[in-house]
């Protein structure tokens, strides 16, 4: 036995904690669903059908069952249960470290308010869901004022599905004009999401990137080389992942308007600026929202998510169909749009997530909106401040920052050889996420940090004070942190079969064919 | 007072913070952002709710003006289905750890890598197909994009699509493909199924949907893999997965794509908020090279006995190479696809095929009363899964009259074209409750 009984305890009072929480995360060794299946046993029960059965033809029926699990349902809900256990959220973890993404936290209120819409069919006669007609309504006019926008879609499903509404948007504001087929050219930024890129080549478009200049700001001589008669839009973040705002913004607008090109606005960094400055302030033609992000539906694993299509009047014929409009007697979906671009998903939107938005908005009102801004830019300088204390870690560009910064680990690296990576496999161990930058890696060890006005200063500074202590680590024992983590669910992954074919084991099904038959 | 959504907007801890970071004010820091930019008004919103209290009480207000389909009697679907989700659905997607969590890493979200490759391993299962996507926005994009996968896999530009699509899957897809693939449609026959089919060896792809929009089993997938195949050609077959307990899975016969929404797999209705799309093939490079979506993987760790996980060929994807990559990827659906996972646990093969049974045989029990009611079936020498078209004098008519019954009688298809639903959720009972007020009002 461990004999722990006999070993001396601490005594009262409890000693202070100690600076790093000593954490670990649940490690349930938790085995494949289907290792733990057994023939004959079942998760639910089906109602019989009561009526006469039908024999499908041959050529049509299953020939063999499905070899799914076959386990009782305390045995799914406990395995799940125990999954969810092995996952940070926000409601249990300081996420600040997914820049770009916006972890605020989601009030559990507004989840009451997306079960009431449960059981809503989308086609039910517009006079039985007045309601939830209304919130798509009053959350429409709501973002209008936020962006200063004519009319507002909410049918994407997404951010990226937002980005595409746009380019599909513009492009049908081309061809109405005869100008399709001549404007055949996107321009983004380097430090744009790059949905703007791949939307835009997906859509058809030849994409331009406009590479940053020596001040971290996109290029406007590039610009100016850029654009022309070819340009069908630009498709542009302001602040850029970087958290660095364009001061000149409006100057970039006017020359893609003076090419008689449209001007996109992706406001997925819009965080810091709600109630400062608006889309239609620098004369942009379309923007998007992020639901998930700005306006706090939760992130899920990645979706279900939400976006919102903000556009000028001039634009909003081409609005994904159907809108929604309020009239004498209600509200109704307009469906007769001859110059829309269609449906750009089912139905009318990710009605949970509009719900949510609206129930948040409401919770905060103009002043709450101003107050999420100024306090997600305070947090946001009040990190920076912290984290370029820790030798090692820089912010190129200069501390000019909005609401996310996008920091690097270049000299840290230089001195250690420990990659950006492996400081946040070791931060795990200290129960946070940490998230690199997309590619491609134009900051070095690039990390993007964005702490959301939801963050208390002590959450900053335990944040602050993991990547300083990691950092440290690097420095005295690199092969510690490049081991990591040890205090996680699991131990260092080996990723060299997820590239090779003859190995990589996307599903259970292919796992076993290759690799245990 | 504080709002208790925003910690440091505490006045002295605000004035802290500002004072650790050398600012007199926050609009230092906004310092960037030039004057003629700034917005010089407070934002013209509602007043904000004072208490937590007041917002549900408004909420409730809104809200509760709606009647939903537990209310009213709903044969309604057309792409969203009333069926019913067990409560560990709910219980799972509730769990904080993964509502609120997002794209984590391997490490730390674990969980989330585990659950969503269980849910991909459980599809395939279902499919008979290695390869499963984590989902996309919904099947309309599924359908998008795996028609998309062909005309890259195969370097070509012209899809035949079956005619039995809803007009809005329609609408979406030639937004989406349009401007490079040709889109011909096929006929429909009399018995609702898709009719002639002519490609060439410029096709890409024929497109088939099964159940088709008018709830009829396809029954010539083996002859169009064929067709397709003896061309150059991919056959894609979109197919609801909660028919694959009793209904051939499209590789059975010789599909090449599946696609589809998962919606129907323990997410509710939620006016059309509860959409997750899936793309299956086999494992074959050149189609995994063609998928925009994340592929998640198994892979060994430094403990013996551990499974990781990871992105499989991660460069396919706008992630790691922008425009160079697969359409895109983003946030999409992945809570979707964890509880389409916790769903097919609890069903199991059992359930699966019980519950294909029960909705096979009550949808024909609905075609024969509503017959018998005096509506016209249509196709109804075809096999239906959950959905089949009646033709009526009047629709508008007949579904203002159901309204009087309290009851939802079906999506109008046109002016005398009803297509009407049946789940395991319909009763026998309800199936006559609806087929006594369709005799009264037609009679």
């Amino acid at each position: 036995m461990s004999g722990h009984a006999q070993e001396p305890f601490a005594k009262l009072p409890v000693a202070p904690k100690p600076p790093l929480r000593r954490f670990h995360q649940a490690r349930w060794d938790e085995p494949i669903i289907f290792e733990q299946s057994r023939p004959g046993r079942r998760g639910i029960a089906v109602p019989a059908a009561g009526v006469p059965a039908v024999e499908p033809p041959e050529t049509v029926r299953r020939a063999r069952p499905p070899k799914l699990p076959e386990m009782s349902q305390l045995h799914v809900l406990r395995h799940y249960v125990r999954l969810s256990q092995e996952n940070l959220g926000v409601d249990q973890a300081v996420a600040v470290g997914q820049g770009t993404c916006t972890m605020k936290y989601s009030p559990k209120v507004n989840e009451a308010f997306a079960a009431a819409v449960g059981e809503l069919h989308p086609l039910q006669p517009v006079d039985t869901v007045q309601g939830v007609l209304e919130v798509y309504w009053r959350l429409e006019r709501m973002l209008a004022e936020i962006s200063g926008m004519h009319r507002v879609s909410l049918q994407p499903a997404s951010g990226s599905a937002a980005i595409y509404a746009n380019v599909a948007m513009i492009r049908a504001y081309h061809a109405s004009r005869g100008e399709g087929d001549r404007r055949d050219q996107v321009i983004t930024t380097m430090f744009s999401h790059p949905s703007n890129a791949a939307c835009a080549k997906t859509a058809g478009y030849e994409v331009v990137t406009l590479m940053p200049g020596a001040d971290g700001h996109p290029d406007i001589e590039a610009l100016r080389a850029a654009v022309g008669p070819r340009t069908a839009a630009l498709m542009i973040t302001n602040p850029e992942d970087t958290g660095i705002f364009n001061p000149r913004i409006a100057d970039f607008v006017d020359l893609v308007h003076e090419a008689g090109g449209l001007a996109c606005y992706d406001q997925a960094n819009a965080n810091g600026l709600l109630g400062v400055t608006r889309a239609a302030d620098a004369g942009f033609d379309l923007c998007h929202f992020n639901l998930h992000k700005t306006f706090s539906t939760p992130h899920a694993c990645g979706g279900p998510a939400g976006g919102a299509c903000g556009v000028v009047e001039r634009l909003e014929p081409f609005l994904p169909a159907p809108t929604v409009e309020r009239g004498g007697d209600g509200y109704r979906l307009d469906t007769e749009r001859p110059q829309s671009v269609g449906k750009t998903r089912p139905f009318l939107g990710v009605t949970p997530n509009v719900v949510r938005a609206y129930a948040w908005i409401m919770a905060l009102g103009g002043r709450g909106l101003r107050e999420v801004a100024e306090i997600a830019t305070l947090n946001n300088n009040y990190l920076m401040d912290k984290v370029l204390r820790i030798p090692g870690a820089s912010a190129p560009w200069g501390r000019d920052r909005i609401e996310q910064v996008r920091y690097s680990w270049r000299e840290l690296f230089e001195d250690t050889g420990v990659r950006s990576e492996e400081i946040g496999a070791r931060a795990a161990d200290f129960g946070v996420h940490y998230w690199t930058s997309h590619h491609p890696h134009l900051v070095p060890e690039p990390f993007t940090l964005e702490p959301t006005e939801s963050y208390s200063r002590e959450d900053l500074d335990e944040y602050a004070a993991i990547l300083a202590h990691v950092a440290d680590e690097a420095r005295r024992d690199p092969g510690l942190v490049r081991g990591a983590p040890y205090n996680q669910t699991i131990h260092k992954i080996d990723p060299t079969p997820l590239d090779d074919p003859a190995q990589w084991a996307p599903t259970w099904r292919a796992y076993t064919r290759k690799h245990l038959s | 007072m504080t709002h208790p959504y925003i910690p440091n907007a505490e006045p002295g801890v605000r004035a802290e913070m500002l004072a650790a970071v050398g600012a007199a004010s926050v609009e230092e820091l906004y310092a960037p952002i030039p004057a003629a930019l700034r917005l010089d008004r407070p934002l013209d919103l509602p007043e904000a709710m004072a208490s937590e209290q007041e917002l549900v009480a408004h909420m409730r207000a809104l809200l509760g003006r709606d009647t939903d389909t537990v209310a009213a009697l709903s044969f309604l679907g057309h792409g969203c289905y009333p069926h019913h989700v067990p409560a560990v659905c709910d219980e799972v997607n509730g769990r904080s750890e993964f509502l609120t969590a997002y794209a984590g890493e391997p490490y730390e979200d674990h969980g989330r890598f585990q659950a969503l490759f269980e849910y991909t391993s459980m599809m395939a299962e279902l499919l008979e197909m290695d390869v499963v996507n984590v989902p996309t926005y919904d099947g309309f994009q599924a359908a998008g994009t795996a028609i998309r996968m062909a005309a890259r896999a195969t370097g070509r530009s012209k899809v035949l699509l079956s005619g039995a699509v809803s007009a809005d899957k329609l609408s979406k897809l030639h937004d989406f493909l349009d401007h490079d693939i040709e889109i011909r449609t096929a006929p429909v026959t009399g018995g609702g199924e898709i009719g002639e089919v002519e490609i060439d060896d410029s096709f890409a792809a024929i497109y088939l949907e099964t159940p088709n929009v008018y709830g009829v089993v396809e029954t010539r997938g083996r002859e169009l893999a064929d067709l397709a195949h003896a061309h150059g050609a991919l056959l894609v077959v979109s197919a609801d997965p909660i028919s694959l307990g009793v209904l051939a899975p499209p590789a059975a016969y010789g599909a090449d794509i599946a696609c589809g929404d998962i919606q129907s797999l323990g997410m509710h209705q939620s006016y059309g908020g509860g959409h997750a799309g899936y793309i299956a093939t086999h494992d074959e490079e050149r189609l995994v090279a063609e998928y925009p979506s994340r592929l998640f993987g198994l892979a060994p760790t430094a403990v013996p006995g551990e499974y990781g996980f990871g992105d499989v060929f991660y460069d396919r994807t706008s992630f790691a190479h922008r425009e160079e990559g697969k359409e895109w990827v983003g946030t999409a659906a992945a809570l979707w696809g964890i509880t389409a996972g916790v769903y097919l646990a609890l069903m199991g093969p059992e359930g699966m095929r019980e519950l294909g049974e029960t909705v096979l045989a009550r949808t024909r029990y609905a075609m024969d009363r509503l017959a018998e009611a005096g509506a016209t079936v249509l196709h109804s020498g075809a096999v239906h899964f959950r959905e089949f078209a009646i033709e009526v004098p009047d629709a508008d008519a007949l579904l203002g009259a159901l309204r009087g019954h309290g009851i939802f009688g079906g999506v109008r298809l046109d002016g005398r074209t009803l297509l009407v639903c049946v789940t395991e959720r319909h009763s026998r009972d309800d199936i006559d409750r609806l087929a006594a007020a369709v005799r009264k009002e037609l009679s």
